[in-house]
């Protein structure tokens, strides 16, 4: 397997510029000679639809929603960041790199982050440029924020919507692409398989969601833009269609899976509050600016939270974390709400929630400033929970929410594969074991809109890519394997729904590959997964026919994949027996409970080589090196 | 935790070409913590143990943003609260007994593709035909190279907010998608990087609002009404006036 990350030589604020005067080019009047098809409408797949298309190449978009305007980015609140320094406050691109590649606890790659933070001041422009309303001041300059405990303010944000304008900012440069004919949409398509001629990703098979028809669409190259696996845990603050199949399908084919096991679990979300739940709400973090985090001394006390004394709270954090409090960063205060919670110490209906409460900060800010900071956050909590955090505590509780892991690939974002380009939340390249808040929109439009059109030319000009239709037998082969699929699925008429195995399944990978792992629990879901597998294809129900508008197969055609992927990531949690990130190994971690990491035998990114379905897969590994930053370790207390 | 019973009549179709009809349900005990999207999660796993096909409906990131879920609940488009899509509307405000009658968005331009779920993508179209500013990628303006007052981002930000879900042609006795278009050109036309394609775009967008079937605005403002973000009438009185000046000043 070749793993070269093709990292350029040179210092590192010169690699981006020395790679791109070193890539082929393609002549302008060749562009329009190669089709592009690119999978997810996100801010990745629409901004690297769009720029492509300028660029005069020819691009089909794909997107599993009835509109390319749907896609999940759309829901990110808070922010994206940049190394802009229009506050003067002593950011730069150098301290944005920094930062990343820390908050990623050392387990990302330094080249590709240096880049992220180059261009993310690009970022910015091309928003404002499209007509992005991001919040200003009253002089009518940009306004900036702190956010997710950076030291300076770097972070852009139009309301709590930040995710919707970016995207909707996207989606209007796709949509004028439309117009001019360079791009065509294919809404409510899912891709079920990748197909591979001559050893080069050539094209796609999708799934019409409306008529079950199969279509094969070949290109010169497949971008993947297809958002994170989250999901796989069934709840999560994913939308209901994300999902890993685009992903997995590709890693059969023969596209490395780099550090799957790497999940990051959002410490301020609405806890879980009946079995019929089905997703989460993330509440911003920057609720913990104000919020006190606190549970009762007492285990199962079942008293109202305002007639529990203060001498009979436990403030955790603040107690443990005396420095950062209830500041401390995400990985580190979900995995000590669990804890607490474990210990029977947890509140609400189900025991897995905490208190995060308001009550000190208002009296001494007053009721309308705390109302005037959240009561947006507050309003929607409200919607959800019918409670008011102005008069009681707010009930929170970690849930999944974004996966660092994703497909490996090099400095052009193409994976093992040759042709297969990957984008977004789907590649793993940028956060390392954990991802700073507001990076994740940078790192989907940098992608977009100014790496894949630059590094895309070496493998259209550099490579031979003989003239090829959906004729070609690769074509039937993947449309084969992706119909029997679908025939095995509809002809299952068990007795347990999609949605039971998928719960069954999520619930074993939140106890034993969730915030805290072990090596019993992981041996535990490594055996408990094939039997899980092995009951879904004898005994869940999937109703209807595949030639109509069918939402229960498409769902079972999605946890029948999560039902393998999972294995992958326990796998990957199980071989990686250091602490990092939001990876919490139990047996490696220092007297007082916090995460040690092991630089001497896990300074590498883990990457799988799918090996068929009944061998394990093989395991390789791509060393990181580091020679700008010195490793140090994350500490709180 | 209290729980309800409810009867649901719910509109069945099978595919764009069948008639439909009205089939009613009795749920089970139903939780009032559920949001409503839940509530038909728990009828079509019971549907599904029954051997009978669930009831089909968009839904996507179950937070009130993406746009993709609707239906009209008792004749209102995304149910009885106010700014509410139908994906945080919860069961609390319904009592026990109730009966809801669950149905499609209803629009010349919306087919209805299964159930409750419709085609919605002429409202693409009309945003293809102009609603955005043509910038190419690279080679933008510093960010902060042409200040915009405070106040006018926000409002800029207020029309926005559209989340594109449809339910202001629903409620509209024309099908209109006077609020959604309305909302777009003033999005566009407060901020000073829409103005140089200002005199094109309402006329195009308009254009296309027409010949995707949509009808025209006769001030009934139900739109308004039904609008989850709380999208203003004032934005259909933007889209006139701009359309006007463009129709009048347009050099083309």
């Amino acid at each position: 397997m070749n793993l070269n990350p093709k990292i350029p030589p040179g210092p590192l604020a010169d690699k981006w510029d020395t790679h791109r005067f070193n890539s082929l080019l393609v002549n302008p009047a060749n562009k329009r000679k190669f089709d592009i098809i690119v999978v997810g409408a996100g801010l990745a797949g629409a901004s690297a639809s769009a720029s492509l298309a300028e660029l005069g190449y020819n691009v089909k978009t794909f997107c599993i929603q009835d509109s390319p305007r749907r896609g999940h980015s759309i829901a990110a609140q808070g922010g994206i960041n940049a190394a802009k320094n229009y506050p003067n406050d002593g950011d730069s691109i150098f301290r944005l790199f920094y930062d990343t590649i820390k908050g990623g606890d050392f387990r990302a790659r330094e080249a590709n982050v240096y880049r992220l933070a180059q261009v993310s001041n690009n970022i910015i422009d091309q928003c404002v440029a499209q007509g992005v309303p991001f919040a200003r001041e009253y002089g009518g300059s940009l306004a900036n924020r702190s956010f997710g405990g950076a030291q300076v303010s770097r972070t852009f944000y139009a309301r709590g919507q930040t995710g919707q304008q970016l995207l909707l900012g996207a989606y209007g440069a796709l949509m004028r692409q439309v117009h001019k004919g360079k791009v065509r949409i294919y809404p409510r398509r899912e891709m079920l398989e990748l197909v591979v001629a001559d050893g080069k990703a050539r094209g796609i098979i999708t799934r019409d969601l409306v008529s079950g028809r199969l279509e094969s669409h070949c290109g010169h190259a497949v971008v993947l833009a297809t958002g994170g696996y989250g999901n796989v845990y069934f709840l999560s603050t994913n939308a209901m269609a994300s999902n890993v199949t685009a992903a997995f399908r590709a890693y059969r084919q023969g596209a490395c899976f780099a550090n799957p096991s790497f999940v990051q679990i959002h410490p301020t979300c609405i806890p879980v509050h009946g079995s019929y739940q089905s997703k989460l709400t993330l509440m911003s973090e920057s609720l913990r600016n104000d919020g006190r985090i606190w549970i009762p001394k007492q285990k199962n006390d079942t008293r109202d939270p305002v007639e529990i004394p203060e001498s009979e709270r436990e403030y955790f954090l603040e107690n443990k974390y005396p420095a950062f409090g209830n500041l401390v960063p995400r990985d580190v205060a979900s995995r000590n709400a669990k804890e607490q919670c474990d210990q029977g110490k947890g509140v609400g209906e189900t025991g897995l929630a905490v208190y995060l409460d308001f009550a000190e900060a208002i009296a001494r800010d007053g009721r309308e400033t705390i109302r005037s900071k959240y009561g947006n956050l507050f309003h929607m909590y409200e919607k959800i929970t019918a409670g008011s955090p102005m008069e009681e505590p707010m009930m929170i509780y970690p849930a999944v929410h974004y996966t660092m892991g994703g497909l490996w690939v090099d400095y052009n974002l193409m994976s093992s594969l040759p042709g297969l380009f990957v984008l977004g939340e789907a590649n793993f390249s940028d956060h390392g074991a954990n991802r700073l808040g507001a990076s994740a929109l940078m790192q989907g439009l940098a992608d977009g809109y100014f790496i894949i059109p630059a590094t895309i030319a070496t493998h259209l000009a550099g490579t031979e890519l003989p003239d090829i239709d959906t004729g070609h037998p690769a074509f039937q082969e993947a449309e084969n394997r992706a119909s029997l699929r679908i025939k095995k699925l509809t002809a299952l008429n068990g007795k347990r729904t999609v949605d039971d195995f998928h719960r069954e399944l999520g619930l074993l990978l939140w106890d034993c590959c969730g915030m805290a792992r072990n090596e019993k629990g992981l041996r535990y879901a490594l055996n408990k997964i094939p039997e899980i597998r092995e009951e879904f294809w004898r005994n869940v129900v999937v109703p209807g026919t595949n030639e109509t508008f069918n939402q229960s197969l498409e769902r079972a055609g999605r946890v029948a994949d999560y039902l393998e992927y999972a294995e992958l990531m326990v796998r990957d949690a199980l071989a990686r027996t250091e602490s990092c990130g939001c990876h919490f190994r139990e047996e490696s971690q220092t007297e007082d409970n916090e995460a040690k990491r092991d630089d001497k035998n896990f300074s590498h990114v883990s990457v799988w080589e799918y090996n068929g379905e009944s061998s394990a897969p093989i395991s390789h590994t791509e060393p990181l090196v580091f020679e700008n930053v010195r490793p140090s370790r994350r500490s709180y207390k | 935790m209290s729980t309800i019973t409810l009867t649901l009549k719910i509109w069945r179709q099978q595919d764009r070409k069948t008639k439909g009809r009205f089939e009613t349900y009795e749920t089970g005990p139903i939780s009032q913590d559920m949001s409503f999207l839940e509530m038909l999660d728990v009828l079509n796993e019971q549907l599904t143990l029954e051997g009978k096909d669930p009831v089909a409906f968009d839904h996507d990131c179950r937070e009130g943003i993406c746009g993709m879920c609707g239906s009209v609940i008792n004749g209102e488009a995304h149910g009885p609260e106010k700014e509410t899509t139908l994906c945080q509307l919860h069961m609390r405000h319904f009592k026990d007994n109730d009966t809801l009658v669950i149905e499609p968005f209803r629009a010349r331009a919306f087919p209805i593709i299964k159930d409750l779920a419709i085609d919605r993508t002429p409202l693409d179209r009309i945003i293809q035909a102009g609603g955005y500013i043509s910038v190419n990628t690279g080679g933008a303006p510093d960010a902060n190279a042409i200040p915009i007052a405070a106040e006018r981002a926000e409002a800029a930000l207020d029309a926005a907010a559209c989340i594109g879900c449809g339910a202001c042609v629903a409620a509209c006795p024309n099908a209109s998608a006077m609020l959604f278009v309305g909302a777009k050109i003033t999005h566009l036309a407060l901020l000073p990087q829409g103005l140089p394609e200002r005199s094109g775009r309402p006329l195009d967008m308009v254009q296309e609002m027409d010949s995707q079937g949509f009808g025209n605005c006769s001030n009934i403002q139900e739109c308004e009404q039904a609008c989850p973000k709380g999208i203003s009438i004032q934005n259909i009185a933007r889209l006139n006036h701009e359309y006007l000046r463009a129709a009048f000043l347009s050099e083309e």
